[in-house]
């Protein structure tokens, strides 16, 4: 009878659940003084580097969209480019009826977010590599039927007819504003929406599909949420892009190129953290930077990297400071404090990323 | 008579459609990989039998001697080291090595040869002509004989599978692979030669597709992919015989699409995909519950 009572009083007392090993406080500061220092970027720096940093913010957010559908939701989808485009056309849309392009940037990515309910009924009939290539042929179709209407600029495209008549440098600046304000939007939608219950729901369904659903999980709705949300973040990057370049050109915004983008930085970031987008991100960049005059040779060094991590460092680039550091700056699980311990063992099956991508298929077949 | 045209057209076209679906399905089926490089490699296998006429001269009709066995052997190597690599760990790095393989493919060739489009000319005097039935109706030997090509691929694999020793082991790794590997069948040497089979239908398939068409670096994944997958998902997942059908209805769509308004020819075919997953979800699924 005591083992019985000091066995639960222990668990009772001793055992603690914590979101992470150690306090993320200072996380939540150091990253409030990086948005801060690069909300005075525009003061700072040379207008060159700003417009980079905005191309920086849209493949941030597109990856961090990315990593939620593929590395949380098992969804690879290689059609995201269809609402980069359709973002961009709201955009252009809008601003055709003398909307100004900012105002246009929400309701973009709201429009982008309704488009996405039919289009997830259509492709969600499928699974896996069958998923990617449907939702590939629904951007191409989207496309094709965009370039039927002359008003909008047909195949070839065109410029915003109404953009803010103002000088170079603070129109500059303000999309660089913007474009700051929606990644740090889009990335703390994330990681909001992955600490909650879907993220909950989310990683049952990465950990046993069938153990979720026969649990109650409501399998088909949480997927469905992540799709329209990655569509309501992807539009806004798309909005972003129309804004920066003042164009609109069907074949580059519906590119499938944009899809390779945000899924090479976030498998080389690492898949399934909420960091690896980010560091992803920054790789990505600098990559594009220093081979900017080799042409596409960017996208095949990526390409190859990414199949190499793919293969042989599943977790990326996050996954090895994860593993030697133990840092989350993010963490989206949960940590198990087991009797005087310090808190070593980590449940391993709330905390997603943690084991990478596969959890049933560990070892290699005999 | 012009839409009984454009329908025999659609009819002959979907053959070549059909031939660029085959090694897809045929891999989705033994491996349950989605090759997401298919439509790329078949541009590999275009590319690879223009430097094989610019070098040995071999008329365009029959480099495919050369070719098939060169991408059946790309498959073999293929499978045995990134495809099955990627299959130990999960479908999903299936899908993202796939896909970093179509990239790295695609801007590769862009690189490497260029943007312009090649094609290869037949060189032959009859495929190269064609016979008239009636005043509006003409049919150019060339795609009947790419349709001919693809009902007899089909005809083979389904012999081959059915009938064959390696098509029953063939059958028996799809089915079970650990079963098979107890009963001594080394089921990864089986996936390479299912690679390699499928990887000849796609040599086929971008010769075929050279000798109808220009292509570029970029037909491997507007193109080949996509009108494949259509005809897979229209046809049924996992029938040889309904990815026939699959690609016949796609081209007879896209013929009277481009009946209709020149321009509407992609969009047709890409309607009636969408429409065939929307109404007929239940055809499409069907197989794919017990995988």
């Amino acid at each position: 009878m005591s083992v019985a009572t000091e066995t639960t009083a222990r668990s009772v007392e001793k055992y603690r659940v914590t979101r992470s090993r150690r306090n993320v406080a200072w996380t939540g500061l150091g990253a409030l003084v990086v948005v801060v220092v690069l909300a005075l970027f525009p003061y700072i720096v040379y207008s060159g580097t700003t417009s980079i940093m905005v191309q920086a913010f849209i493949v941030l957010i597109l990856a961090s969209m990315w990593n939620m559908l593929a590395g949380y939701a098992g969804l690879v989808s290689v059609g995201q480019q269809a609402f980069v485009g359709l973002g961009a056309y709201f955009v252009l849309i809008l601003n055709i009826h003398s909307i100004s392009m900012f105002t246009a940037l929400p309701v973009a990515a709201v429009g982008c977010g309704v488009a996405s309910l039919p289009m997830w009924w259509l492709v969600s009939r499928l699974r896996s590599g069958y998923f990617a290539i449907a939702t590939w042929v629904l951007a191409t179709t989207v496309l094709l039927i965009i370039e039927k209407f002359p008003s909008i600029g047909g195949g070839t495209g065109m410029s915003l007819p109404h953009a803010p008549n103002i000088s170079a440098a603070l129109l500059e600046a303000e999309t660089y504003w913007i474009g700051l304000a929606v990644t740090v939007l889009a990335l703390v939608t994330v990681y909001l929406l992955l600490r909650s219950r879907l993220g909950l729901v989310l990683t049952a369904i990465r950990d046993d599909e069938m153990a979720a659903r026969s649990s109650g999980a409501r399998v088909g709705l949480a997927r469905m949420l992540v799709f329209v949300v990655a569509a309501i973040g992807c539009g806004a990057a798309g909005a972003l892009l129309a804004i920066s370049q003042l164009i609109v050109q069907p074949s580059a915004v519906f590119s499938v190129q944009w899809t390779a983008e945000m899924a090479f930085a976030v498998i080389i970031g690492g898949l399934g953290t909420i960091e690896g987008p980010i560091l992803g991100t920054i790789v990505y960049i600098v990559l594009q930077q220093t081979l900017a005059s080799y042409n596409a040779w960017y996208l095949i060094i990526l390409g190859l990297v990414a199949m190499f991590v793919a293969l042989f460092a599943r977790r990326g680039l996050w996954g090895l400071v994860d593993e030697h550091l133990h840092i989350r700056l993010f963490p989206v699980g949960y940590w198990l404090w087991a009797p005087g311990s310090s808190g070593r063992r980590r449940r391993d099956s709330t905390e997603p990323g943690r084991r990478g991508i596969s959890l049933r298929r560990r070892g290699r077949h005999s | 008579m012009a839409w009984v045209n454009a329908i025999i057209q659609g009819i002959l076209i979907g053959g070549l459609y059909a031939l660029f679906a085959c090694g897809l399905s045929l891999m989705f089926g033994v491996m349950k990989v989605v090759n997401l490089a298919h439509g790329d490699l078949a541009i590999i296998g275009g590319y690879i039998a223009v430097g094989v006429i610019a070098v040995t001269h071999i008329p365009v009709l029959w480099s495919f001697v050369i070719v098939v066995p060169l991408m059946a052997l790309l498959g073999y190597v293929l499978q045995r080291t990134v495809i099955q690599a990627s299959l130990d760990r999960s479908i999903l790095t299936t899908l993202l090595v796939t896909f970093g393989l179509s990239v790295v493919i695609e801007n590769g060739l862009l690189e490497f040869i260029n943007a312009d489009s090649h094609s290869l000319g037949v060189g032959n005097a009859i495929i190269t002509s064609s016979f008239s039935i009636g005043s509006q109706i003409t049919i150019a030997y060339l795609l009947l004989l790419i349709f001919v090509v693809a009902v007899v691929v089909l005809l083979g694999l389904q012999y081959f599978l059915s009938m064959s020793k390696y098509g029953r082991l063939i059958r028996a790794v799809a089915d079970d692979k650990e079963a098979a590997q107890l009963s001594g069948v080394d089921y990864r040497h089986v996936f390479g030669i299912a690679a390699a089979i499928a990887f000849g239908t796609v040599a086929l398939a971008g010769i075929a597709y050279g000798m109808y068409s220009q292509f570029s670096p970029t037909t491997g994944t507007d193109t080949i992919l996509l009108f494949a997958f259509a005809a897979v998902v229209i046809g049924g997942l996992g029938s040889l015989w309904g990815t026939l059908v699959g690609g016949v209805v796609l081209g007879v769509a896209q013929q009277i699409g481009a009946q209709i308004n020149q321009s509407d020819q992609l969009l047709a075919g890409y309607i009636v995909f969408l429409a065939v997953l929307a109404l007929r979800p239940q055809g499409l699924v069907a197989r794919r519950a017990q995988s």
